[in-house]
């Protein structure tokens, strides 16, 4: 029985059989003893064929309320921003889709000189002197600017903002432990963070972690909290949204040791929570601590300027137990999407973006107010593109109200934070129009209380 | 050929974003705002897809020929999968939507951890972490806590791994907080038994074994192994780079294993796009499921086939990444997974026979470290060619490239000096693979007749062998601009007049 995925003929199996030396496939598996050989076929359904496949998937696509389906204003962390048919095209190039890790310079220039090319738009963006290829996503980036703080700093204690993404808190405090670090959560104060505050937290900390803008949308005093932690002679790690750094000062340029972020605002899909890409930007002097693949600018043979992987001997293929991370597959296809979006944009794009999401938020607000009677959370603070909302009851009893008249009005955050049960967090993106905000009034007017 | 932001002109742009300047305008205080733009590059959208269809060019992916990178599992990538990915329903779904607005994506997901359950016979599975070693360290975290709630956390500080190891195995071991302790291997090429039976005592937390193993062997005494360490109340830990080999044959679980972690973009088609993403959900057995990250998917209404998300689970590790992990790779390797169902048997079938068939193809001319049949994959030596041309294993692979092939993995595992790692996979062809074997035996030829011409290879790519020293020893890791060092001298001098009467 052939198989679209499988080229070998009787023909072949035979004639290759008998180069080997041996009668029969199931010999070649001599060496598994009998005991641990499954003795039963597979239970799994049967093969479909491409086409029946289609259709499988397509059902199981139809069971979601995407936002081609629902108009939608979730966000908290993944944003339904615009990705420009550019990206696609590039992405599907079988050369790059189809290629693995450049070990091997000569076969990879493509790829080496896209990361190189990513690798300095991200430092742009930051404002830091060195980048790396990427993480996972923009929760472990964090993580791994934490093990960088700790053997740059030989402390152990990492000071994070409440006002962080959970999601981001959350998987630093799973990699603490492993790490030897402890996790010191410093509260918000009415939207944002207390310098002072954090300064008298930040004494002997490894790390101080702070969200711009922060997980409610408002912006932090940046500059202030990066001061904080340099007086504590602590790393000042900003984790940031790239799409907001046409319009918001680079963390390289108030002082910020590290940048770290959520590639997927920037060329990448919703794609229910990834693949993304995880960036991660530094000072020059950290470049040794650094975490993942780097790609270098040198000459060939004929002096020829090329690009290969470099400073290898941080990594795990070669320290092994001594290496500054364990990570070899990164996020290099997401990582070029995000490269392309970005050359799309251009600093004028990236900045538009940012005054659009600005304006288009601050229209919501108003008419959330004015409309639907509802109250800022934080109305003393300035925002980006998110912002909190009392909609008085439940807020995911407003958000199921909401969806069955076809809006998703944003993030129950109560469920991350204590006191907010009646809080909505509502991301606004470049894709929404004044129209549809005028629905989501028209639609919380109804529902919320 | 030019970096994009040499192709950059002031003014140029491939963008137009949605203005609305009859809104309000938002303000940022001052010292928020930003100073001066980042220079990201200027080019009309044409100039940007013919700088990175360049760019394609000068790269090598299995759409481009035949790639057998070892321990990589470079096998081809149904396109069927790409379309598949990019549904609204999927590209567009948020990671926060409501349940009952997710269906299909917690269905999908479900569906996945059954199939990966029956495939490596256990019990539980985690799809959260984003590639093979996250999967390690989530697996070493699990250990972690299983240990603590047994009370034997302070006691069991060591992990075993042998010399054949993947890199991220010790590097995950220190990151989890470990120390490594390591075992040799015996003269067939299976795990030495003796050595590892003065490695595992009470301090022992885990053993970290890839079988078949990355020389390509089945380890012969895995039963004995499980029994050294279950016996002295540790655990097994599977690392699934190589699970192509025994789909539907072997199953870690019924190997001994407790914990495995299976990286979806080898054995389950996952594109490897240029070094990711990848998948590397954990299987583990039943007295490790209450330690997996959150939130995991369980069945709500079996008649109305409904599912959702459990986030209150108080043994959990916590959470390794954000949501329930890289999703558009699982709807990939789904796909896949549904293409072949049971006959993911004959997957591992042709993979093992392809690697046998080359490998009988080459051992006369290379050395072979360990002479037993192969699994999905094969180690050889390029030591005969050193010792008696001066040739390497670095020379062969890169005159490989000439011949039109990916080189195989080289220098690794590193027990074997000059080190050539095959896995042809299941994909290939057998016209493939004996072009392939002609090119290699060629080179062996060449090595004798013209040292020289593998040792300045590559001589057909787009540039010659490249410096890594001095990429290293000067780093140059982003475009400076104006102050960009000119490295081949290519840039043209800057005219003293414009030119005149053209």
């Amino acid at each position: 029985m052939t198989h679209p995925y499988l080229p070998l003929t009787e023909a072949d199996r035979d004639e290759m059989l008998a180069a080997v030396g041996v009668d029969s496939v199931d010999a070649l598996f001599a060496d598994i003893p009998a005991g641990v050989r499954l003795d039963r076929e597979l239970a799994l359904e049967p093969a479909l064929t491409e086409q029946e496949l289609a259709a499988h998937l397509g059902r199981l696509a139809a069971r979601n309320a995407d936002t081609t389906k629902e108009l939608s204003f979730l966000g908290a962390g993944i944003y339904d921003h615009y990705v420009p048919a550019v990206v696609d095209a590039v992405l599907q190039r079988g050369e790059f889709l189809t290629a693995y890790t450049p070990y091997q310079p000569e076969m990879s220039q493509g790829v080496l000189q896209a990361i190189f090319e990513y690798q300095t738009a991200i430092c742009e963006l930051t404002g830091m002197d060195v980048s790396n290829a990427s993480g996972y996503d923009g929760t472990t980036v964090a993580a791994d600017a934490c093990f960088i703080a700790k053997h740059a700093t030989g402390r152990s204690r990492i000071v994070v903002t409440e006002a962080t993404n959970p999601q981001i808190r959350h998987v630093v405090k799973t990699y603490a432990p492993g790490f030897g670090l402890e996790v010191v959560e410093v509260p918000h104060r009415g939207g944002t963070t207390d310098p002072d505050e954090l300064r008298r937290a930040s004494v002997d900390a490894a790390a101080v972690f702070f969200q711009q803008p922060n997980v409610f949308g408002c912006l932090e005093p940046a500059p202030d909290l990066v001061a904080a932690a340099n007086d504590a002679e602590a790393l000042a790690v900003a984790h940031v949204d790239p799409l907001s750094l046409g319009v918001l000062e680079a963390p390289g340029r108030y002082g910020a040791a590290i940048a770290v972020g959520e590639g997927q605002a920037a060329g990448n899909f919703p794609s229910y929570g990834g693949p993304h890409y995880g960036f991660l930007a530094a000072r020059q002097n950290y470049i040794r601590r650094m975490p993942g693949r780097i790609v270098g600018e040198t000459v060939d043979a004929a002096g020829k300027r090329g690009y290969v992987l470099t400073l290898q001997t941080r990594e795990q293929h070669i320290r092994r137990e001594k290496a500054t991370s364990n990570i070899t597959t990164n996020q290099t296809l997401l990582a070029l999407g995000g490269l392309v979006y970005l050359t799309w944009l251009g600093p004028q794009g990236l900045r538009e973006v940012g005054e659009t999401c600005l304006s288009l938020a601050a229209y919501a607000q108003q008419r959330l107010r004015e409309r639907a009677k509802l109250e800022l959370v934080f109305p003393e603070r300035t925002t980006f593109k998110e912002f909190a909302v009392r909609v008085g009851r439940n807020a995911r009893e407003v958000v199921a109200a909401a969806r069955a008249l076809g809006v998703h009005p944003g993030y129950a955050i109560g469920r991350d934070y204590e006191g907010m049960d009646d809080v909505l967090l509502v991301a606004v993106t470049e894709k929404r129009t004044p129209e549809e905000i005028d629905r989501l009034a028209d639609v919380l007017a109804e529902v919320a209380a | 050929m030019k970096l994009i932001y040499e192709r950059s002109q002031p003014g140029r742009r491939a963008s137009a974003i949605p203005r609305h300047d009859d809104l309000p305008k938002a303000e940022v205080p001052d010292d928020l705002r930003r100073a001066e733009p980042p220079r990201l590059p200027e080019v009309t959208e044409l100039e940007l897809v013919r700088h990175f269809t360049e760019l394609s060019t000068r790269n090598f992916g299995i759409d481009n020929g035949f790639y057998p990178l070892g321990s990589c599992t470079m096998k081809y990538n149904p396109r069927i999968n790409e379309r598949l990915v990019g549904l609204p329903g999927f590209a567009n779904l948020h990671p926060l939507q409501e349940e009952d607005g997710a269906q299909g994506a917690l269905e999908l997901e479900w569906r996945l951890q059954e199939i990966l359950r029956e495939v490596t016979g256990l019990h539980a599975v985690s799809l959260q972490p984003a590639a093979g070693s996250q999967g390690e360290l989530t697996g070493l975290m699990l250990v972690r806590a299983y240990f603590v709630d047994r009370g034997e956390a302070e006691q069991r500080r060591k992990v075993v791994i042998p010399d054949t190891a993947h890199g991220t195995n010790p590097a995950s071991v220190t990151m989890a907080g470990y120390e490594v302790v390591g075992v040799k291997t015996d003269p067939r090429g299976n795990v030495d038994v003796d050595d590892l039976r003065t490695k595992v005592d009470e301090t022992t937390a885990a053993l970290m074994l890839t079988n078949p193993s990355t020389l390509g062997l089945f380890d012969e005494n895995i039963e004995e192994i499980a029994e050294i360490f279950h016996g002295a109340g540790a655990l097994m830990y599977y690392d699934g780079a190589n699970l192509n080999a025994v789909c539907g044959i072997s199953r870690p679980g019924d190997m001994g294993f407790d914990i495995v972690h299976i990286n979806l973009h080898k054995t389950f088609s996952q594109p490897h796009g240029g070094g990711g993403p990848g998948g590397g959900p954990i299987a583990v057995r039943d007295m490790l499921e209450p330690f997996l990250p959150v939130p995991t998917v369980v069945v709500r209404d079996p008649e109305a086939n409904t599912y959702g998300l459990d986030f209150d689970r108080p043994k959990s590790i916590g959470k390794v990444r954000g949501y329930t992990g890289p999703f558009g790779v699982f709807v990939r390797s789904y796909a896949f997974m549904r293409m072949y169902g049971p006959r993911l048997r004959e997957m591992s079938e042709a993979a093992v026979l392809n690697a046998n068939y080359v490998l009988a193809r080459l051992k006369d001319a290379y050395e072979l470290p360990f002479d037993r049949l192969c699994m999905h994959e094969f180690v050889l030596s390029a030591r005969n060619l050193k010792r008696e041309y001066g040739v390497n294993a670095l020379d062969v692979a890169k005159r490989l490239m000439d011949y039109g092939y990916h080189p195989p993995t080289i220098y690794f595992p590193l027990i074997v000096p000059e080190a050539l790692m095959v896995e042809p996979t299941e994909t290939e062809a057998k016209e493939t693979l004996d072009a392939f074997c002609d090119a290699m035996l060629a080179i062996a030829r060449e090595a004798s007749e013209d040292p020289e011409l593998l040792k300045t290879a590559p001589h057909e790519r787009p540039v010659r062998r490249l410096d890594e020293v001095r990429a290293a020893k000067q780093p140059v890791v982003k475009y400076a601009f104006d102050e960009h060092p000119d490295l081949d001298g290519s840039r043209p001098p800057v005219a003293a007049e414009a030119p005149k009467g053209v």
